[in-house]
């Protein structure tokens, strides 16, 4: 019932965006009210009142940024220094080159790109591949009565509880034997820890979808319907248009999900031209002989800004898409 | 409420169709669909059915009968859901529902038969397999035996030897196949140089595939005492035998060099009197033996005790600190006079941003004892040993973990700090109540009800927060007293892991008895988490 009254759930989730408009708004009445100190033109400026109301702010926000930053700042630092150890890259921005990046992507013994690609094409691929399965779910969840569904959405959470990785072991022995009578899709093959990916695609994805997909209305279906839709066409051309905002918080959820996923990968994918990311830069620098630090640097940066960039862009939406799931 | 009230009525009783009714709903639903839709449809059906009859083919040939059935049954299924004119809601459903049940739900079934069985290295097939290897491994070259006149030979890419016996018969066979009338055999002199269905192997082949050949033994026949086929150059080959006897009837193993009688006593093994076993042996069930082995063998028990204990201390830990953090910086941060907030809040959520498993890495990176930046620079050429001494790496798990995990909680909390209505907290302070009350008392029940949850699903994660230990410490400093891989840091999650797949032995099963342990731990957390929140019973 929750689900459907909404309020909280939607209030912090739905509106995403709304966080930020919401502040703007107050802001404005405030000042309008009159009494922010600092927004006063005519007191003069005083530095005790300022550091207690705002100024001590600052001094925690620093220090955190500080906290935040330093491991990012140092790692910058040492893929842009051409020697390679993790002595010489110590002396933050003592010298600034490219060398590096060119070293690990030429590196015959370090495949760098082919484990991006198969990084990119794996959580790709898996990305697309649950938005549409959990869409199709929740769709059906949302708008269909059938027996069982209270059933299937409890089902649903509960199953999800348990993660992939507990049954690593079984899941390996699995793909193996899949192994010897399908060699496409066995183990050492991207397609098949696709599969084994999208075997979390129901889940907490189709929950997040399923509460954005009853605040769409359902008289837009009904309408759809009195002009001759069917519900296929309904799906396609109408509600997966209007939830477009949680599809692709689902999508970015579940890409950076298979992008950090290291155990079942590190296990199904066996030959080095095979691996993701997550597996070979591990590999790599838990290899005591490997002592190009500034090598792996320059790979973590290039692996670290696809998944960076994508969050920045979707920050509103993934923020609303965390809370909605548990506001509920 | 009165929207609930409607809804629980169209649950309780879905409008009662007439068959003509639903007749006519199903020509509407069919005439709205169009014929690209249809198409679609057929050609996504079509190519299912016939990766099914692929799979069916397949399955035949390795006598998979079990498996196949389930596979023609669900195939069947889903042609019947996608060409029935009702079962609407099974049409959206059933894709999504085949991954989760096949690698989802299966393999946690699958995880717990394993957990009974001896499964792992030394116990990996069939009893007929460790025979067959047994023999195999013990192979040796029958002194003054003739020289065969061998033919390398290959079959999709698998090699075979082409062997031409006294009588000037051609033979061929593989490693799993053994020697059989090769058909249509030609010969060049006496030598047969290639049969039907093979494809002979030029010499510079045979020279780039020397290990190939060199490990091949093809069985001179179905009965594994007859011995092997080898071939040390790839043109004459000699036969072997092995030195163990296997007598099917008694079901032993006897060492013809020693003597000595191996039988199969129940443990999955060959196993003498003394006890010396002969490895490989084969799989089986063993019951309750990988827990009892768990809890009561002394080496085996310290370790699981502290490294549950540690699995629960760094779980709790990480989602109080993190959460407390995060809420006090949500404080902080939600003054509508501060300016700068939103910079502040991109810069600060940007640990959480990037892929843990890179982040990691990189604090590993910094706290080396010997070179780290921590230790070098912010310490000034201190050793101090973040990883590698037990209690300081729990320290500096936490420390990372909490780096991780902050920015989460700053906005998950803020989001919630910023739902609760002003106006609240406005009749408070008109009725005198001084921030700290009205934070205590108003604001945190209020945020509590909101985060509760997400505290749980926070826990449940980091119960099972592999990358952070893995890539950190690798769940060192490694215990040497241990027989298993572990370590003071290692968590459940990341035993399991190292007892299954990395070391000279990977022990399968014990490895599936701890994974059975964290379920029921976890299944024991959720089961509360549901009761409290009730959030299962709010489902519709």
């Amino acid at each position: 019932m929750a689900a459907r009254k909404v309020v909280p759930g939607t209030g912090v989730g739905l509106a995403v965006g709304e966080i930020e408009e919401m502040t703007d708004a107050s802001t404005r009445a405030f000042s309008s009210r009159g009494d922010a100190p600092l927004v006063l033109p005519k007191r003069p400026f005083d530095f005790g009142r300022w550091f207690a109301a705002t100024g001590w702010r600052h001094i925690v926000g620093v220090v955190m940024v500080v906290f935040s930053l330093f491991p990012i700042v140092f790692v910058v630092s040492s893929s842009l220094n051409p020697n390679g150890t993790l002595t010489g890259s110590n002396a933050l921005f003592s010298k600034i080159g490219f060398d590096s990046y060119v070293r690990i992507l030429s590196d015959p013994q370090v495949p760098f790109s082919t484990w991006f690609a198969n990084t990119m094409i794996i959580a790709g691929t898996t990305a697309v591949c649950t938005v549409f399965l959990g869409a199709l779910a929740a769709y059906s969840f949302s708008r269909m009565r059938f027996t069982g569904r209270r059933f299937g959405l409890i089902s649903i959470v509960v199953v999800q509880m348990f993660p992939q990785l507990l049954a690593v072991v079984a899941i390996f022995l699995l793909m193996s034997t899949i192994g010897d009578l399908f060699p496409a899709i066995g183990l050492n093959t991207h397609l098949g820890l696709i599969m084994v990916y999208l075997g979390g695609a129901l889940g907490v994805n189709t929950y997040l979808m399923y509460g954005f997909f009853n605040t769409v209305p359902s008289s837009i279906d009904e309408a759809a319907k009195i002009d001759g839709a069917g519900h296929a066409r309904i799906f396609f051309t109408i509600i997966l248009r209007l939830v477009a905002p949680i599809l692709a918080v689902v999508a970015l959820l579940s890409f950076i999900a298979s992008v950090n996923e290291f155990v079942v990968a590190s296990v199904l994918l066996i030959d080095t031209e095979k691996q993701t990311l997550a597996v070979g830069l591990t590999k790599l620098v838990s290899n005591p002989r490997y002592a190009d630090w500034s090598a792996f640097s320059a790979g973590a940066v290039m692996s670290a800004l696809p998944v960076v960039a994508l969050f920045l862009f979707l920050q509103k939406y993934i923020v609303g898409g965390l809370t909605a799931g548990a506001v509920k | 409420m009165s929207i609930a009230t409607e809804e629980d009525v169209r649950e309780d009783a879905p409008p009662k169709q007439t068959k003509q009714q639903r007749r006519a709903a199903g020509i509407a639903e069919q005439a709205s669909g169009g014929i690209k839709v249809l198409l679609v449809k057929l050609l996504a059906l079509g190519l299912v059915d016939a990766l099914a009859l692929y799979a069916v083919f397949v399955l035949a040939l390795h006598e998979q009968w079990a498996v196949l059935v389930i596979v023609a049954a669900v195939t069947a299924l889903v042609n019947w859901i996608y060409f029935s004119r009702r079962r609407l809601p099974a049409k959206y459903l059933t894709p999504g529902v085949i991954f989760l049940v096949v690698f989802q739900v299966f393999v946690l079934l699958y995880t717990g038969y394993i957990a009974f069985t001896n499964y792992g290295t030394g116990h990996n097939g069939s009893k007929e397999q460790a025979v067959s290897s047994l023999m195999a491994s013990s192979l040796e070259r029958v002194e003054d035996s003739p020289a065969y006149p061998v033919t390398v030979v290959e079959r999709g890419g698998e090699l075979g030897l082409l062997v031409t016996d006294p009588e000037g018969d051609a033979l061929v066979g593989t490693n799993e196949e053994p020697l059989a009338e090769a058909s249509g055999a030609e010969f060049d002199g006496d030598v047969a140089v290639s049969a039907d269905g093979w494809n002979t192997l030029q010499f510079a082949d045979v020279l780039e595939r020397t290990d190939e050949v060199t490990a091949l033994a093809v069985p001179a026949s179905d009965d594994p005492n007859d011995g092997a086929i080898r071939t040390p150059d790839g043109s004459s080959g000699y036969l072997y035998v092995s030195t163990l006897e296997y007598d099917e009837a008694a079901g032993t193993m006897t060492d013809l060099s020693t003597g000595t009688v191996y039988s199969d006593t129940g443990v999955g093994a060959f196993t003498a009197e003394g006890g010396e076993q002969l490895l490989p042996g084969w799989q089986i069930t063993v019951g309750f033996d990988n827990f009892v082995r768990a809890v009561t063998d002394t080496r085996l028990a310290g370790p699981l005790l502290y490294v549950t204990a540690w699995t629960f201390a760094f779980a709790l830990v990480s989602v109080a600190s993190t959460f407390f953090l995060g809420l006090f910086l949500a404080i902080v941060f939600n003054d509508l006079r501060m300016r700068g907030r939103k910079i502040y809040r991109v810069l600060m959520i940007l640990p959480y941003a990037i892929p843990s498993f890179l982040s990691a890495l990189v604090w590993a990176g910094m706290m080396n004892e010997s070179f780290g930046f921590i230790n070098q620079v912010l310490f000034g050429g201190a050793s101090i040993p973040w990883l590698t001494d037990p209690l300081l790496a729990k320290v500096s798990i936490l420390i990372v973990n909490l780096w991780l995990g902050f920015p989460y909680m700053f906005l998950v909390c803020m989001g919630a700090l910023q739902s609760i209505p002003d106006d609240i907290q406005e009749a408070a302070k008109v009725d005198g109540a001084k921030p700290w009350a009205i934070f205590r008392l108003i604001k945190l029940p209020l945020l509590l009800v909101t985060v509760a949850p997400l505290l749980i699903a926070s826990f449940a994660f980091n119960f099972n927060n592999f990358n952070t230990i893995y890539m950190l410490t690798d769940g060192g400093p490694r215990d040497s007293n241990a027989p298993i891989p572990v370590g003071f840091t290692d968590i459940l999650i990341t035993m399991v892991y190292k007892v299954a797949f990395t070391g000279q032995t990977r022990d399968y099963g014990l490895a599936s008895a701890y994974s059975i342990i964290i379920f029921i731990v976890v299944a024991v957390i959720s089961i509360i988490a549901f009761r409290r929140t009730k959030s299962l019973e709010e489902l519709n």
